[in-house]
């Protein structure tokens, strides 16, 4: 019996491949490479240094102040300054922010007043009443829930034709939660106008960034949406400026969403109420302490003439001033009234909480 | 005027209301060229399009994120839960974000937002789609609870919870979509949220129920002298209605699908013994859903309250 064979080749295909960027502009000895200098203005360079200094200040001042007892517990952001400042200042007022509870910096950059954010931080809601001039939502939480919100109201600006886009904050432990992925899913199937802005700064309390996931990169986890990610040093204000400038441009363009992986790291404890040393070693502490956001850009300036000794204790002064007085006058706030748990609850009060309410009176 | 089913009175509600207002769209699992899986939104996407009729990922978290992302914005959004059962993935959404985005922004942002689920047995479905549990959100603080009974109190009911100003649950008995018709006036009436409905006047007991639970509550009532308070918001619900019921009956008997246990029964009961004790001339009965995981189709008859287990309830405060 005679058998015919027919040799068939069946290689597999490659169906889509990605590369996963990163880029820094600004080394740590304060050299950058001109050709990825985004444009900014000796103006703008200098006033991106005196919000790092100011937010750093700020932070300073809220440790000591949960030590003295004047504030409840604070989630520092030592360290992740520039994935902050650099982040929001390519921000407008009128683009929507969907915070984490680590962003102080965000809400400095867009002039946020600095004396809520101390009322937060002490236990009084009506430190997140948002100015109405700004769409900051409040702080967030429950980790990653914010996510979906970034998505919806980048759905409600799509809908309304509106030129602008959205920004949602989250750190590396967020990624790991399920909203964070069906936000982003959202996001790429309806090539929405929002940046997704991740701090990874390698610690979710005690949980490093290993274990959180399995991915060499947050930055890839986009692509499985359907949209660009991009890692950019996080302590490199220029390149988190660019990256972030880019991406909302490009949103506000129509061409949808990005995720961009700020690689930071958190300096301090996860808040006043953890004890980072249970956890981590001194030495990768140490390691990154060179990488500091605002020792870099001060080298920076000082070699284009934009820094001095001089200017240093200005900016210094003027920051300790104005967090000085957000003290002051925060602590000369009155007390809220008992009675108001119950006025914000719904637009009008119900005739359950109408009794209840009799209690404080 | 025409006679409708619950599917089609929510439909000509969510129609008028997308007419009326741009700002009021829909979004869920299967809303758009399905119509939804019980074609509650049948015709509204070749009406207003995918930009206002979203069908989205099969993800409930995100619906209801998104939701809350695009009310805070300034829109009225109307998202899909495709079963009640399937809700819990949101419950986050809703508990740490929708309920409280007013109080925790103090008044800066708010969440006009409904929040569409079907609920209930009786229509032979699968595993958990059949849950009744209701009562997890009314204890809650700072979202509403609504449930109609009826294809007119639910165009009316929908209409003022699009309107209202907070978020909103809105249940629909999957075994009363299509299971009564009644005239449904075409434009503008609203059934203002919170506010009891009292479908019959009587003085010797007084019978509470909402959703599926009216139907088999007034069955079990033929020939009663009966006050039958149809709740239809839960949270917030009417206090005064029911003080108002028990000062004259003195009787009380309450009927829900959901189990017993910590059902919106307890509630209901406990306030009437706090408030209105010494008008009491009997105990307060509940008849409920029993404390069993809530079965597969062949035994939710046996599980969901009948007219025979409520006419108990009744001689049994009759005894007093």
């Amino acid at each position: 019996m005679v058998r015919f064979e027919r040799t068939i080749n069946m290689p597999e295909k490659i169906l889509e491949s990605f590369n996963v960027k990163h880029l820094s502009i600004l080394d740590e000895k304060g050299d950058t490479d001109e050709s990825l200098m985004p444009s900014l203005s000796d103006t703008d360079i200098k006033m991106m240094y005196e919000l790092l200094v100011l937010s750093r200040t700020f932070d300073h001042q809220a440790l000591n102040l949960q030590r003295e007892g004047r504030i409840g517990s604070y989630a520092p952001i030592l360290g992740q300054e520039a994935s902050q400042i650099g982040s929001a200042f390519a921000l407008e007022k009128t683009d929507w922010i969907f915070p984490s509870f680590r962003e102080i910096g965000v809400y400095i950059t867009m002039g946020y007043p600095l004396h809520m954010l101390f009322q937060y931080w002490s236990g009084d809601e009506r430190g997140v009443k948002t100015p109405e001039e700004l769409n900051i939502f409040p702080v967030c939480v429950p980790v990653g829930t914010q996510v979906p919100h970034a998505a919806g109201a980048a759905m409600a600006i799509k809908y309304k034709n509106k030129r602008k886009a959205v920004a949602a904050y989250f750190g590396d432990g967020g990624t790991s939660e399920g909203d964070f992925h069906e936000g982003m899913n959202m996001a790429g199937v309806f090539k929405l106008p929002v940046v997704f802005i991740c701090q990874n700064n390698h610690w979710a309390i005690s949980v490093p960034r290993e274990k959180q996931t399995a991915s060499k990169t947050i930055a890839q986890k986009a692509f499985a949406y359907g949209f660009e990610g991009i890692q950019v040093d996080g302590n490199d204000i220029f390149a988190v400026y660019k990256a972030t400038k880019d991406a909302l441009d490009k949103a506000k363009k129509g061409e949808g969403p990005t995720l961009i992986e700020c690689f930071t790291y958190r300096m301090s404890d996860h808040t006043t109420s953890d004890d980072a040393s249970r956890y981590r070693f001194k030495e990768e502490l140490e390691a990154w302490k060179p990488k500091d956001p605002i020792l870099r850009l001060r080298l920076f300036m000082e070699k284009k003439g934009l820094w001095t000794g001089q200017y240093q204790k200005e900016v210094e002064g003027r920051a300790k001033e104005a967090v000085d007085e957000a003290v002051k006058k925060e602590e000369a706030i009155e007390h809220p009234e008992p009675k108001d748990m119950f006025t914000f609850t719904f637009e009008k009060l119900t005739q359950r909480q109408t009794k209840q309410i009799r209690d404080f009176q | 005027m025409p006679k409708l089913n619950m599917v089609q009175a929510i439909n000509l509600a969510l129609k008028e209301e997308m007419q009326r207002d741009k700002n009021v769209l829909l979004l869920g699992e299967d809303v758009g060229k399905d119509g939804g899986v019980f074609r509650v939104s049948e015709g509204l996407l070749e009406q207003f399009g995918p930009e206002r009729i979203i069908d989205t990922p099969l993800a409930e978290s995100g619906i209801v994120g998104a939701a809350i992302g695009m009310a805070v914005y300034g829109l009225r959004p109307v998202a899909e839960i495709q079963f009640m059962g399937f809700i819990y993935p949101a419950l986050d959404q809703i508990f740490s974000h929708a309920s409280r985005i007013r109080s925790r922004s103090r008044g800066r942002f708010t969440c006009p937002l409904v929040v569409r689920a079907p609920y209930g047995a009786g229509i032979k479905a699968p595993e958990l789609h059949s849950e009744s549990t209701e009562a997890l959100f009314c204890h809650m603080p700072g979202i509403k609870v609504v449930v109609p009974s009826s294809p007119y109190n639910a165009k009316g009911l929908l209409l003022s919870s699009i309107r209202d100003p907070d978020p909103v649950i809105f249940l629909e008995s999957t075994r009363l979509y299509r299971s009564i018709k009644e005239e449904v006036p075409e434009g503008e009436y609203s059934i203002p949220l919170g506010k009891a409905r009292i479908v019959q006047e009587g003085k010797d007991v007084t019978l509470i129920a909402w959703g599926s639970m009216l139907q088999r509550a007034l069955k079990a009532a033929e020939g009663i002298d009966a006050d039958i308070i149809d709740l239809i918001t839960l949270s917030p619900f009417d206090e005064e209605a029911i003080f108002k019921s028990v000062k004259k009956t003195g009787r009380v008997v309450i009927i829900h699908e959901a189990p017993k246990t910590c059902g919106f029964g307890a509630e209901l009961s406990a306030t009437i013994a706090e408030d209105a004790m010494l008008y009491l001339k009997a105990p307060i009965i509940r008849i409920t859903g029993f404390d069993a995981v809530m079965p597969f189709s062949k035994l939710e008859d046996y599980y969901m309250p009948t007219a025979e287990r409520i006419k108990k309830g009744i001689q049994e405060v009759m005894k007093y």
